[in-house]
């Protein structure tokens, strides 16, 4: 290619601690030109760009760009010389409306008047431009998430960015979204932009970039046209070695374990509550709940963990109606709770190893006996699980917050299956995790389904649910699809169930 | 009854409103634009009481009364600045910090006071505001003498709201300043310096704050008193609540808990304050409040970074 060259990264270096984030990374992107950058999570991509952007100092290197040496640690100088950055997680102000967020910054503070007429005008001509639909003048918090992207990218459109850089995109989009996403990115390329996409999902880097590198702890390992190279090899590239897609067997179903029949529950602020729910979760099957965030996936897995009964309708557990249902109950009834937020409520931080290990059932036989505890006991079980599940730690009395997010997993998954649980409810078990992980995890729950337990995994990634499930369901805005078996629906068709479509006039209820 | 309707009919009880919301309304205005950029400042209480105490001593050594005003703004905005040292770039507790400023505040106010003027028997006097009447207007009845025949600081409280409230919604500066208290990482992102607009935002609303304090010594009475804050910084931070964070709606609540209190000084004086103890109706206003807290900050919108320290380069 002999574009102009319009940003050159040169021997980036970064460490934070012990930890070497960037290692001496070369990065040159093109006028028109989309590049991958690919990697696991912590391979140092998210950081390499914040570098770019300003909001990190790099140890060692510098940044260049259209010919000019950029200042680090400065975004205003990054902006100014035409990068926009999509972030991963979103920076906008909720309780602000569009044309506030985009126009933020733009002009002096000290100019009397914020002139808002001017700039909607203009905003809306860059959406009608780049095919970015969105109402000026809504509460970004009233927006969805794919709409809240779309102000993200008129941020930097509005600034006049010639170069964006897009972390995770997709990560939380339909596949009707990315593909309008996509359509955007082609319209911006057209007009001579240049973009810097990041992301771990290859099938989409095959189709949207020109050139992938590829980063694996914190070194660029590879640099590929994608045009001479493939998934796998982009795959293995970026593990360091071949990976193995998890074997799913054959497997007989079972009797149903768990059964919601006709389940209502109250709203939960501005996510939906369940409408006229059924579903019932039989033994030996993994049943896939796939649907966009915020769409009723946090009350049904608060209902099957005890944290409330519903509304209307039954829980129905083993053929018995549960009139008294608490998070006792559930653990009691042999429910393993792998939950969403793994920092949040899957485990208390500062508490160590044993401490989260016991967090279930530190309240009988073994672990206490006549209110006192048993802390031998405590670390002998966490020190069998450290073993089994292969939890990299210093030990069973570290502090649970300095394990990575793939070793606390691991911590959770022990105490949970080693029970030998009925039913599992597992909400987005891999999320944040690396293709290590996630293979693992992957292959505890194809183990647990091989060992008879009924499995719901809700997820937003369609891919884990289509490679896992058996059945799956489709939730949006609180009311559940029919059960579709494995390989009847293809991820279009599931993503216009997710977008809401197919609910009218159909029978909702799982047979 | 007609003892009630006498009350509320007379003009000197809704003179009396107005003049007991205006420290409100300044030290209110004041925390509204602290919160607004995400920094809760419990300093309040106290930097009440330096403006007070500022303002007071620099007229009493001789200054005319503006000049007064200034002093207690200067002395406002230096309480502000370690207020907003500690909690901005430092990112301490808030709570922590404020109740600390405050204690500070308080004591070395005091602290002066008695090093100043050590042997006084009565607290000394000064010339304070007189009330303008405002021509034309002061001829309405009741809303006449109520609003327009005031003192030159009551106008300016009513003034500064509805400057401040153009400001925050109608200026770029304004936007900056509330995008820092909703997410600070996206004022960041745009380049803005969050440090900068939030010990900005804190030193001027201490600066407010602190001559909400010396309206009390300089336009309500005539003398600087300990003890004569008297709370009335936690009061507007329960306005603040109340106003849902928004400078219109809070004045609306001062006046609303000024008026009660006129008005239960005023119902002490009739028969039925002679059969109640005093106290219940010292009570009153704060129970309404509570009640009025109750009722209208359900659906208020919080700043949504309140509290939250803003450290670059974290998630």
């Amino acid at each position: 290619m002999t574009l102009e060259v319009v940003l050159r990264l040169a021997g980036i270096t970064k460490t934070f601690g012990d930890l070497v984030a960037n290692s001496g990374i070369d990065l040159t992107l093109h006028k028109g030109e989309v590049i991958a950058l690919l990697g696991e999570n912590g391979a140092g991509k998210t950081t390499l760009m914040n570098i770019l952007f300003g909001h990190y100092v790099a140890d060692a290197g510098t940044v260049e760009a259209f010919g000019a040496p950029l200042p680090q640690g400065n975004p205003r100088a990054a902006l100014e010389a035409g990068i926009g950055m999509v972030h991963q997680h979103f920076t906008l102000a909720e309780n602000l409306t569009v044309a506030e967020n985009i126009s933020l910054g733009t002009s002096s503070l000290w100019s009397g008047r914020l002139r808002l007429g001017q700039s909607k005008k203009r905003i809306r001509q860059l959406a009608e431009d780049f095919g970015l639909l969105v109402d000026v003048d809504a509460k970004v918090g009233n927006l969805t998430v794919g709409e809240k992207q779309r102000v993200e990218i008129l941020k930097a459109l509005y600034r006049d960015a010639r170069i964006l850089i897009l972390d995770e995109p997709t990560a939380v989009l339909t596949p009707q979204e990315t593909d309008a996403l996509f359509e955007t990115l082609h319209k911006a390329v057209a007009m001579g932009l240049s973009i810097v996409f990041i992301s771990h999902k290859l099938h989409e880097v095959m189709a949207i970039a020109d050139r992938c590198l590829v980063l694996r702890h914190g070194a660029l390992v590879g640099e590929v046209e994608t045009k001479n190279t493939s998934r796998e090899a982009l795959a293995e590239m970026m593990v360091g070695n071949k990976v193995e897609p998890p074997e799913v067997a054959p497997i007989q179903v079972g009797a149903t374990l768990l059964e919601l029949r006709h389940v209502s529950t109250p709203d939960m602020g501005t996510a939906p509550g369940l409408q006229d729910v059924s579903l019932s979760l039989k033994a030996g099957q993994i049943t896939g709940l796939a649907g966009v965030s915020g769409n009723g996936q946090a009350a049904l897995s608060d209902l099957i963990c005890g944290l409330g009964l519903p509304e209307q309708g039954q829980l129905v557990l083993d053929e018995t109606v549960q009139n008294r249902w608490n998070p006792r109950d559930a653990v009691q009834s042999g429910i393993a709770r792998i939950p969403e937020d793994r920092h949040h409520t899957g485990t208390i931080a500062d508490f160590d190893l044993s401490e989260n290990a016991i967090l279930e059932t530190y309240q009988k036989p073994p672990m206490s006996k006549r209110g006192w505890m048993n802390w031998s006991q405590a670390k002998a079980f966490t020190e069998s699980i450290i073993a089994t599940y292969d939890v990299r730690c210093p030990g069973a009395s570290t502090k649970i917050r300095l394990l990575s997010g793939g070793n606390m997993q691991k911590l959770i998954l022990g105490r949970v299956l080693e029970g030998n649980p009925k039913i599992i409810l597992a909400n987005q078990p891999v999320r944040g995790l690396d293709i290590g992980a996630i293979t693992y995890v992957h292959n505890q729950l194809l183990a647990a389904r091989a060992s008879g337990a009924a499995i719901l995994l809700i997820s937003e990634d369609l891919d884990e649910i289509l490679r896992l499930s058996d059945v799956i369901h489709v939730i949006s805005e609180g009311k559940l699809s029919p059960e579709f078996p494995r390989g009847t629906k293809t991820p279009a068709e599931l993503g216009l169930w997710m977008a809401g479509q197919g609910f009218e006039g159909e029978d909702n209820c799982a047979a | 009854m007609m003892e009630i309707f006498d009350i509320l009919l007379s003009a000197s009880f809704w003179a009396a409103a107005v003049r007991i919301a205006s420290p409100l309304i300044f030290a209110t205005i004041g925390e509204i634009i602290c919160e607004r950029a995400g920094v809760l400042n419990l300093g309040i209480e106290g930097i009440m009481v330096v403006g007070a105490f500022a303002g007071w001593m620099a007229v009493y050594q001789g200054a005319p009364l503006w000049f007064g005003v200034s002093v207690a703004m200067c002395a406002g905005m230096l309480f502000g600045l370690i207020h907003a040292t500690l909690t901005v770039p430092f990112g301490l507790s808030q709570h922590v910090v404020g109740l600390g400023v405050t204690l500070l505040a308080t004591s070395s106010s005091y602290f002066t006071y008695r090093l100043i003027l050590p042997k006084v028997p009565s607290p000394p006097k000064i010339e304070p505001f007189q009330p303008i009447e405002i021509p034309i207007l002061s001829d309405i009845p009741l809303i006449g003498e109520a609003l327009f025949h005031q003192t030159a600081m009551t106008y300016g409280a009513f003034l500064l709201a509805i400057i401040v409230a153009i400001v925050l919604y109608r200026t770029p500066l304004g936007l900056a300043v509330r995008s820092v208290g909703e997410n600070p990482a996206a004022a960041d992102a745009q380049g803005l310096s969050v440090t900068g607009l939030r010990m900005g935002a804190v030193m001027v609303g201490s600066g407010f704050m602190a001559v909400g304090g010396s309206f009390l010594t300089l336009s309500a009475f005539d003398t600087f008193l300990f003890e004569m804050v008297n709370g009335r910084g936690w009061i507007c931070i329960a306005l603040v609540v109340f106003g849902a964070w928004q400078p219109g709606k809070a004045v609306l609540g001062a006046l609303l808990y000024a008026a009660f209190d006129a008005f239960q000084i005023r119902l002490q004086q009739t028969s039925i304050g002679s059969d109640i103890p005093y106290q219940v109706f010292l009570m009153m206003p704060y129970v309404l409040s509570i009640l009025a807290l109750i009722i209208m900050s359900r659906r208020a919108e919080i700043p949504a970074a309140l509290m939250i320290p803003f450290r670059k380069g974290e998630r």
